[in-house]
């Protein structure tokens, strides 16, 4: 029987699928090396700076206990300085990590799949593919790794590599166990251009929400470091003025989360790119709405009628507004607002999953049963 | 230097936040207004809103989803009553919701309005005064040109600083001279633009909600269900439901009338993936004026048809079988096509005859429809397929008191049998009464019998057009739709300047000493300005080179100001080598 059967392109489609997620998968353990790695490397050289510090410290203390917490505070702010301008660095002259780059050339290689398996789902079904749950999230996916690699051409954002990566595996994992349907012709409300403006421009808003969320992630990561850090630089410093033994045990390294952080831009740097990823993505979800509207004005009659995705739809452009202020609101800035940026995301993930699968409503295009 | 003007707990503000009030009635009344429209407010308003809409999603809403609602209370009989007096199932409309929103507005009026007023003086206002050290801005760089002479250099910073200008100025800039004994200086402001995004952006929110509040007691909806060959007329009278704003007049509708001539759609054939899926519909209409020729129209999903300003939907469509009912005698009592509820994809409906009147007692008969009829195992009907392959049609027959005299206006779909007695069907041990089209059988307790027409022209082979079709239409009049697209277009673009046009100013100055100048550029971001840096580098990089050949003033815009960095920066203009 197997051999009886040939293989419909809808058939080859999946085969990609499942391809793809296993080189994303690969990329994934890749970047997650780097990052161990860079972690590593970041210890290494604290340790050589310390060592070096370490004297010359002794010499500040006898002179009469001066600033070593400037100098660790110092210490952070050149990281940051670093960790910046490698952030902006032209993809020419980035640093060489090599596991960093087998984790790009395997994402590449893995979209390239990927991108097939949409194609030929697309041609399969002879319109655009992303008219159910299915195939908005195989269509959804796709694009958050290609404004991930986009964006790697301006910003050196390979530590979001895991993050991106895991996310993608998961989330086409799962759509192509739980959520493929066959090909079937498309119902009547779907007929419209909108259909392939309102869910694609969707799809991009999703992508680029996904990029603040995993930036806002880090922020929070980097900003506790950044505050621990500090503590400890104080504490080194008291303890450094009493007596000098005590205070190379308190300068000895506090807890401050992973090492990989250390080569990471600062947490102000990394609001500000996930600021600007969440700005994109929200003129983009402002289009969503509108055309959104637009389109159920002609389907069912009427522009708004808080139908259950109209809400979600609402929730999240409200959601994120509310983080566009939290940026501008002072004491709101930093972590609190990153926690909206946070929370946005996970609605929009809601939206798409839970919403779709489980809330009653008109949106009943998942095609699934 | 905060203006734009921004509410005092702005991040970039330099006030402490809001102060404690002057004892006082007004000075609290000022205090509470400063609370309403600061930005900690407007974010607290936007979160609660985002929070508050969301049970709108978990339980039913009557204006989404009315049977849900009347299924919820019946699922629910103790919870239901709770929510409905928390507005539960009128979220978006409840006092809680709209306490929330109309706050937020006013937050939001309150503070668009004075920022309004100050963007106004700001955007007539010189740019401000050149700092006296720009060293100490974020993006500054600085450069020394030699001259020969104290003379010389004079009139190089004074030329350089002219050639500032005029660049600024071709930039967009809006720029102001501030020169002192000592030093000669040109102070440019641009990106007002960004300011005037966000009170659009802003402004264009109160629109569409304005828009949506007053436009909705302009706007009606009704619905309506129309079988082919019959004609509907726009009138109250005609409509089997109608939702009017509170300023619609009844009496004014738009006189025109459809006729449904005939209603396509077409079927995915059996073996093929999706088969039995129905799609394509068409509701092909003749239209009519009074005193005018009629003409036709058509309604498809997606695609309204638009007439006097009206829009009409399809909402749905169905079968009405056409049924005739005789006496005893042989005379009709009933004869007319039912509109039939469809139960499911195949198209198996449900639907009610009732007959008060010509029979020896009311009668009422609940029947089910199916357009390609098979048996089940277990006796019963159901349908496989949406289309007339095989139509059956099956009726329970009762007798007695149809409810219908008192005047309470009852559902042409459902039956209320309490008073009635169950003569065929179901546990009255007779029969329940099968017809296909064209057949006649007898009426139960000999009450005289019942007749499913054929609607097909007659020779016609097989079932097709045996059964008239019927659609069921939603007509809407939508006043402030236009508006409400026309305020959120315009909110979109109030935002796309908002965010992405840089609002910054520029300073170039030039300082003599001896026979040399020093210049400096700097730049300052007001708001979010990533490329700052950059554009003080590119600015500088110009302005070197064109003092180097004023020539090349205008055709160097579009080159690369990175490409020949170094060569212009650090050297003077009278020995800077031709660069192209
Ligand atoms: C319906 C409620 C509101 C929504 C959806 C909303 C949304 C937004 C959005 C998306 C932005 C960023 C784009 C821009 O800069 O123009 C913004 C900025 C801003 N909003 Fe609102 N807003 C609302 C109400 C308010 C209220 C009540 C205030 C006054 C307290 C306010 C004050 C501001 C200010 C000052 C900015 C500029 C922030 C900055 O400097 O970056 N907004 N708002």
């Amino acid at each position: 029987m197997p051999d009886a059967t040939p293989l419909t392109l809808d058939d080859v489609s999946v085969l990609l699928v499942w391809t793809a997620i296993a080189i994303y998968a690969l990329a994934f353990v890749a970047y997650a090396v780097d990052l161990a790695r860079r972690g590593a490397v970041a210890v290494d050289e604290k340790d050589a700076a310390a060592k070096g510090a370490g004297v010359r410290q002794r010499e500040l203390v006898n002179a009469g206990g001066a600033s070593s917490r400037a100098g660790i505070v110092e210490q952070l702010r050149a990281q940051e300085a670093a960790s910046e301008e490698a952030l902006k660095a032209p993809v020419g002259r980035r640093a060489r990590l090599v596991w960093a780059r087998i984790g790009t050339s395997l994402t590449v290689l893995g979209f390239l799949f990927h991108l097939g398996a949409d194609v030929t789902r697309g041609i399969a079904a002879g319109r655009v593919p992303w008219s159910n749950m299915y195939e908005f999230a195989l269509t959804g996916t796709l694009l958050i790794v290609a404004v991930y690699l986009g964006v790697l051409f301006r910003y050196d954002l390979r530590f979001l590599g895991t993050f991106i990566t895991g996310l993608v595996v998961v989330l086409l994992g799962g759509t192509a166990i739980w959520f493929y349907t066959d090909i079937v012709p498309l119902m009547d409300p779907l007929k419209s251009v909108w259909l392939v403006i309102h869910v694609f421009v969707a799809s991009l808003a999703t992508a680029l929400f996904a990029l603040a969320f995993g930036l806002s992630v880090l922020q929070l990561m980097q900003a506790r470091r950044e505050r621990r850090v500090a503590i400890a630089a104080r504490a080194h410093d008291d303890a450094g003025n009493a007596e000098t033994d005590a205070g190379a045990r308190a300068a000895a390294p506090a807890k401050t989360g992973p090492a990989f952080l250390q080569t990471l831009p600062s947490a102000d740097a990394l609001e500000s790119l996930a600021y600007r990823f969440a700005i994109l993505g929200f003129i983009f979800w402002t289009f969503t709405l509108i055309a959104g509207s637009i389109w159920a004005n002609d389907a069912w009659g009427r522009y708004w009628g808080f139908d259950t995705k109209e809400v979600w739809t609402f929730v999240i452009w409200v959601l994120y507004a509310g983080y566009i202020h939290a940026r501008a609101t002072r004491g709101w800035r930093g972590a609190r607002s990153a926690w909206l940026s946070i929370i946005g995301f996970t609605a929009v993930i809601f939206n798409f999953t839970i919403v779709n699968m489980f809330f009653k409503g008109l949106h009943a295009y998942s095609g699934l049963s | 230097m905060t203006d734009p003007l921004r509410p005092a707990d702005h991040a970039d503000a330099d006030e402490a936040g809001i102060t404690q009030p002057a004892l006082g009635v007004v000075g609290w009344l000022r205090w509470g207004w400063r609370q309403l429209t600061s930005m900690r407010t407007a974010l607290v308003l936007l979160l609660l809103l985002a929070i508050a809409a969301v049970p709108g999603s978990l339980v039913p809403q009557r204006s989404a989803d009315p049977n849900g609602v009347r299924q919820y209370f019946v699922d629910n009989p103790d919870l239901a009553p709770v929510l409905d007096n928390l507005s539960l199932f009128d979220v978006y409309t409840s006092p809680w919701f709209s306490a929330i929103y109309i706050l937020l507005f006013i937050s939001l009026v309150g503070c668009v309005i004075p920022r309004t007023k100050h963007h106004y003086k700001a955007m007539r206002a010189q740019p401000p005064r050149t700092p006296a050290r720009l060293s100490r801005l974020e993006a500054h760089r600085s450069e020394i040109l030699e001259s020969q002479d104290d003379t010389d250099a004079a009139a190089t910073a004074a030329a350089a600083i002219e050639a500032a200008q005029q660049q600024l100025r071709k930039a967009g800039y809006r720029v102001a001279r501030y020169d002192t004994a000592k030093a000669l200086s040109v102070s440019a402001e641009r990106g007002y633009l960004r300011e005037t995004g966000n009170l659009v952006f802003h402004a264009s929110l109160v629109g569409v909600l304005l828009a949506v509040g007053i436009g909705g007691g302009f706007t009606y909806t009704g619905q309506t269900v129309i079988i082919e060959g019959r004609t509907w007329v726009n009138t109250m009278l005609d409509y089997t439901s109608f939702n009017p704003g509170r300023f619609v007049d009844e009496e004014a509708l738009q006189p025109y009338a459809l006729t449904l001539d005939d209603f396509s759609l077409s079927y995915v054939t059996p073996g093929q993936q999706g088969a039995g899926q129905a799609g394509d519909f068409v509701a092909h209409l003749t239209t009519q004026f009074p005193d005018a020729d009629a003409s036709q129209g058509e309604v498809r999903v997606n695609h309204p048809l638009e007439i006097a300003g009206d829009r009409v939907y399809l909402m749905g469509n169905g079968y009405a079988p056409s049924i005739t009912i005789r006496d005893a005698d042989g005379e009709v009592v009933f004869s007319e096509p039912v509109p039939f509820l469809p139960q499911d994809n195949n198209m198996t409906s449900q639907g009610v005859v009732k007959v008060p009147d010509g029979l020896r007692d009311q009668v009422g008969l609940v029947g089910f429809f199916y357009p390609t009829a098979q048996e089940l195992t277990n006796g019963a009907f159901t349908s496989v397929y949406g289309d007339l392959e095989y139509p059956m049609l099956t009726f329970w027959v009762y007798s007695g008191d149809l409810g219908i005299n008192d005047g309470v206006p009852r559902s042409v779909y459902t039956l209320d049998p309490s008073e009635m007695t169950q003569l065929a069907g179901g546990d009255s041990g007779v029969d329940s009464l099968e017809l296909k089209p064209g057949e006649t059988v007898d009426l139960p307790d000999g009450l005289g019998t019942i007749t499913f027409e054929n609607e097909a022209p007659d020779g016609a082979a097989g079932f097709q057009d045996s059964v008239k079709r019927y659609v069921s239409l939603s007509i809407h009049r939508d006043a402030s739709a236009t508006w409400v697209l026309v305020f959120a277009v315009l909110a979109l673009a109030g935002l796309l300047a908002a965010l992405f046009v840089p609002r910054r100013r520029m300073w170039v100055k030039a300082t003599t000493q001896g026979h040399t100048v020093h210049l400096e550029y700097a730049g300052l971001a007001r708001g979010e300005d990533p490329s700052l840096d950059a554009a003080v580098e590119q600015f500088a990089q110009r302005h070197l080179a064109s003092l180097a050949d004023p020539s090349r003033l205008d055709s160097r815009t579009a080159q690369d100001p990175v490409a020949d960095n170094g060569r212009v920066r650090d050297s003077n203009p009278e020995s800077t080598p031709d660069v192209d």
